[in-house]
């Protein structure tokens, strides 16, 4: 069995027909992230892994933007109506209880359906608390996250990877032809069996922690899984206790994708390492209420491996383990952790769409009220609520009428009413040119700072729009991490023309996608009304007047609130370019100069509440 | 439903009483077992965060902890150890609120009803410590219409919430942030209160909900309204250890209990009893906790420093010291104590400057300094 599992590892097919066996041996509260697109590449694997799963194993398969109802059960509407009292439906995790469930189009999914299956992979159930109905059902499931995401930013909710044991890229592979020295589904089952059964020496899970460490792996949920996932490779092996080689294919699969830096070369720093780090500690002398942990720590978990080891030979098992998992990494991905130009663990990106999806879509139910069904949606519970006392009576009333079960009389529906938190997204359209930025441009950030300050306030998203040279660019799509937007501003060097025809155009773009999206734009321009760069980018100043007042007029046909503040340092009365300018977007006026903090965000506030 | 008639005037309807309807057992066949947590004391590191939770224990006055941090830190492993950690409460036998047979004027109304008559049954119960799952409906936290009885009965009765369950124990709300608004500013106007107000359904139904508020939550998943951060007492940031030899111990703990969960409580039991004794006798202890004025004029101090607004600030910061120096067997609230809590209770009060990425932590540490001295 070594001999062929070392033979499957050589091969792409064979390493991911592997990793199936991997998941299998160990499906539940455990899970794989399979990047690929939908084809028949991904369907052959699917097909593999559900010949490894025992028969009796439920897979399931959850859709996008799958309704919390239907995920975690809740009132079986039909049969409510048909028994006249409540039915629960039971929900996907719950009917997944025992096998696997497979997420359709993963990194799509929002953070709040991730924040559920991550319950249940944590605890092995669900809480249900909705809809009238309370109750825990077991939910012990394994989860295969399709991710057809494309670039960095489309991966699925990090609350999840999280929680996934083995991350695999279907990329490239070679369409299913068998591999040779494949596993058989009766060795998968043998090796489950045997699963209880495999012993792990206490070096071993230091030599994963270490080895996560030095990947710049930060969740602990990283080494404990890779943990699972090497007892499952010893048992595969039908060997009882976990070796090397179970390792290396641990930190393979489950260590070497989660990467955000590259392992230092390997030298005898392990120890330095700990003891420098210890000594960072802060909280050294705070009072001491866990004194028998200090001692298993600093007794047995972190120096009896390595002093094995140096008396052995000068590679370390982790070392090796390292080296092993290294060779997992795919070229690209070696080439963006060795220019450290890496998908960090902590980007706010990540979530950011869920959660401010949670709030524009949604709204804020205001409760339900009395109405005609074609008016809105029907409440069924409040509608239910409704009809419920009268039961009795309406029973009597019927008495020889056809038999039903609840009496609904058309004065019982209720129909929710939403009201939507219309979202404010401010868009900085900032001159960066040089005539702005020579003498204001320190100002002028420090003017979008107050701003920002009070965004966060008012929890607005807010994007940035640049100008200089002979174009604009969108330094910051909307987002809510202001903070990074600030970044990004201090980081922006000033300098070249003033392409302001340009930079309201693409303000105007951004704010239709805005408005198209739900949410309410408010353009707020910093310029000194200097321009001198035309629509086509072409030098000429008369030209360039021209056009931003065309393009100013077309911010204001679209209707969006916005502020013009004037960043020139000459007082230049009533034909100042950024009053003619402010005039032409019908946007409120203010001298950087004049205006302290108090009256911009006033001015802000202003215009983000303008119907 | 084809022949639709008129209603009935709503006079006809017989009164009907507003009674709490009994608990609804569950299912034995469909249950996890949420009974087997991991035992708290086997938490390796986190002290801020541990320190939180047994300062709520100790003092529920407090008001209520914020746990925020990073993934996998064990913010609700903490959190559902901690349950077991509280002493037994005594309560109203069949009361669907707990309520406390010594304190009648917290009672709900059907206890209060019936106390002038006989004496009440008493039971001993573990304290609650109160899950709100992610996507619970509002009619499940607050209490609705109990729609079974509703339908079959045409009783109108009131089946008590999460609210009622949680009185006088924890109410824990895992990924705060990505509970709906109008939830969370209700969780947070019933847990100052005290009392759960319910109109709807045509109910109207009061009862007590004092509980002590838990929240955690991963910053990357959206942030927290910035105005429901002071509302809670207590907040700690919670980061992933990063020295390997504790990295390794947490592994080595969470697979031991993983793999054999009874061996791994027995063999943390005695530890988790000597812990309980020492929660239950500081609760006893802390009305006895002095404050020296000394010692109150420098939490002042410590206030005016940070610019924390309110009282607010202050009083937690007394409480949270009180219940440390209760916990830790000293008599008075000393400097020492001040110290340690400081960060906790303050740090999220600051008026802060949304884009200062320093973060709070290094404004209370100045502040600190400055107060008592390096």
């Amino acid at each position: 069995m070594t001999v062929g599992a070392s033979a499957l590892m050589d091969d792409a097919w064979g390493r991911l027909a592997f990793a199936a066996a991997l998941f299998a041996v160990d499906p539940l509260q455990s899970g794989v992230s399979l990047r690929a697109a939908p084809g028949p590449a991904r369907d052959a694997w699917l097909a593999l892994l559900r010949d490894y799963l025992p028969i009796a194993a439920p897979v399931t398969r959850a859709p996008v933007n799958i309704a919390d109802d239907r995920l975690l059960g809740g009132l079986d509407i039909a049969a409510t109506l048909r028994a006249g009292r409540p039915i629960a439906e039971t929900g996907l995790l719950a009917r997944s209880h025992g096998g696997v469930l497979v997420l359709a189009m993963a990194e799509r999914q929002s953070a709040r359906t991730a924040a559920h299956i991550a319950v249940a992979l944590d605890r092995g159930g669900i809480a249900l608390a909705r809809e009238g109905l309370a109750a825990r059902q077991d939910a012990r499931i394994g989860v295969v996250a399709l991710d057809e995401g494309q670039g960095d930013d489309e991966r699925p909710p990090a609350a999840l990877l999280d929680r996934l044991a083995i991350h695999l890229d279907l990329a490239g592979a070679r369409p299913w032809a068998g591999v040779p020295g494949l596993i058989a589904p009766s060795e998968v089952a043998a090796a489950r069996a045997l699963l209880a059964k495999v012993a792990t020496p206490p070096e071993a899970i230091a030599t994963l922690v270490s080895v996560a460490a030095r990947f710049g792996v930060d969740s602990l949920r990283a080494p404990l899984l890779a943990l699972r996932v090497a007892r499952a490779a010893c048992a595969l092996r039908a060997a009882s206790i976990v070796e090397e080689i179970d390792l290396e294919i641990a930190a393979r699969f489950v260590l070497a994708p989660r990467a955000t830096c590259l392992p230092a070369p390997p030298q005898d720093n392990a120890s330095e390492d700990n003891a420098s780090q210890d000594n960072d500690k802060p909280d050294n002398d705070k009072p001491d209420s866990d004194k028998p942990e200090k001692d298993a720590r600093s007794g047995s978990a972190a120096d009896t491996p390595q002093n094995d080891n140096h008396g052995r030979n000068r590679q370390t098992p982790e070392d090796i383990v390292v080296a092993a998992a290294c060779a997992a990494l795919p070229a690209d991905i070696l080439a963006r952790l060795a220019g450290g130009d890496v998908r960090s663990g902590s980007s706010p990106r990540s979530g950011q769409s869920g959660a401010t999806r949670v709030s524009s879509r949604r709204g804020r139910p205001l409760g339900a009220r009395r109405g005609a069904l074609r008016e809105g949606r029907l409440s069924l519970i409040d509608t239910l609520r409704a009809a419920a006392p009268w039961q009795t009576l309406r029973r009597l009333e019927r008495l020889g009428a056809e038999r039903q079960a609840l009496h609904v009389h058309p004065d019982d529906f209720r129909i929710t009413r939403f009201r939507e938190r219309r979202e404010t997204v401010a868009i900085f359209v900032v001159d960066a040119s040089g005539s702005s930025a020579m003498r204001r441009l320190a100002e002028v950030k420090g003017a979008i700072e107050m701003m920002l300050a009070d965004c966060y306030v008012r929890r607005d998203s807010v994007a940035l729009v640049i100008f200089r040279g002979e174009r604009a660019e969108i330094l910051l799509p909307p987002t809510r991490a202001l903070a990074r937007a600030r970044r990004l501003l201090a980081a922006t060097p000033g300098g070249g023309g003033t392409p302001l025809a340009h930079g309201l155009d693409m303000a105007a773009t951004l704010a239709e996608s805005v408005r198209r999206k739900g949410m309410t734009p408010l353009v707020a321009l910093l310029t000194d009304g200097k321009a001198n760069i035309d629509r086509t980018g072409a030098p000429g100043r008369a030209r360039a007047l021209v056009d931003a007042l065309q393009a100013a007029q077309r911010l204001r046909l679209s209707g969006c609130a916005a502020i013009a503040i004037d960043t020139s340092p000459a007082a230049s009365g009533a034909d100042a370019p950024t009053l003619k300018i402010a005039e032409a977007m019908k946007a409120r006026y203010l001298r950087l100069p004049f205006v302290d903090a108090a009256r911009l965000s006033e001015a802000v506030r202003a215009a983000a509440t303008a119907p | 439903m084809t022949s639709l008639q008129v209603n009935l005037p709503r006079d006809t309807a017989r009164p009907v009483s507003v009674v709490p309807s009994p608990p609804r057992p569950t299912s034995p066949a469909t249950r996890f077992d949420p009974s087997a947590p991991y035992p708290f004391t086997a938490i390796v590191g986190q002290d801020d965060m541990k320190l939180a939770f047994l300062i709520a224990a100790i003092d529920p006055s407090v008001g209520g902890v914020l746990v925020f941090g990073d993934r996998g830190t064990g913010k609700s492993t903490a959190v559902r150890a901690l349950a077991r950690l509280l002493p037994q409460l005594r309560v109203v036998e069949g009361c669907a609120y707990n309520c406390d047979p010594g304190a009648p004027g917290g009672m709900c109304e059907a206890c209060r009803k019936t106390i002038p008559g006989e004496a009440l049954k008493t039971a001993l119960r573990p304290a609650p410590v109160v899950d709100l799952p992610l996507g619970a409906t509002e009619d499940r936290v607050v209490g609705a219409l109990d729609l079974e009885r509703a339908l079959t009965r045409g009783e109108k009765s009131f089946e008590p919430g999460l609210l009622a369950r949680a009185n006088r124990g924890f109410l824990y709300i895992d990924e705060a942030n990505l509970l709906e608004d109008h939830l969370v500013d209700l969780l947070l106007d019933v847990a100052a209160s005290g009392e759960n107000v319910v109109e709807r359904d045509g109910l109207s139904v009061r009862h007590p909900a004092r509980f002590v508020l838990i929240g955690s939550g991963n910053p990357e998943e959206g942030e927290l309204r910035p105005q429901l951060l002071d509302r809670f007492g207590l907040s700690v940031d919670v980061k992933t250890p990063t020295d390997i030899a504790t990295r390794v111990e947490v592994v080595r703990r969470r697979d031991a209990f993983e793999r054999e969960p009874a061996r791994f409580q027995r063999a943390w039991a005695p530890e988790e009893q000597k812990l309980r004794r020492r929660i239950a006798a500081a609760r006893r202890r802390i009305g006895e906790i002095e404050a020296p004025d000394a010692v109150m004029e420098k939490a002042a101090q410590l206030c005016v420093a940070l610019g924390s607004d309110g009282l607010r600030g202050e009083l937690t910061l007394l409480r949270a010291a009180r219940a440390l120096a209760a916990f830790e067997s000293r008599t008075s609230v000393d400097d020492a104590g001040l110290r340690r809590v400081a960060p906790f209770a303050l740090g999220h009060r600051l008026r802060r400057n949304p884009l200062d990425e320093a973060g709070s932590a290094v404004r209370v540490a100045r502040a600190i300094e400055e107060t008592f001295g390096a």
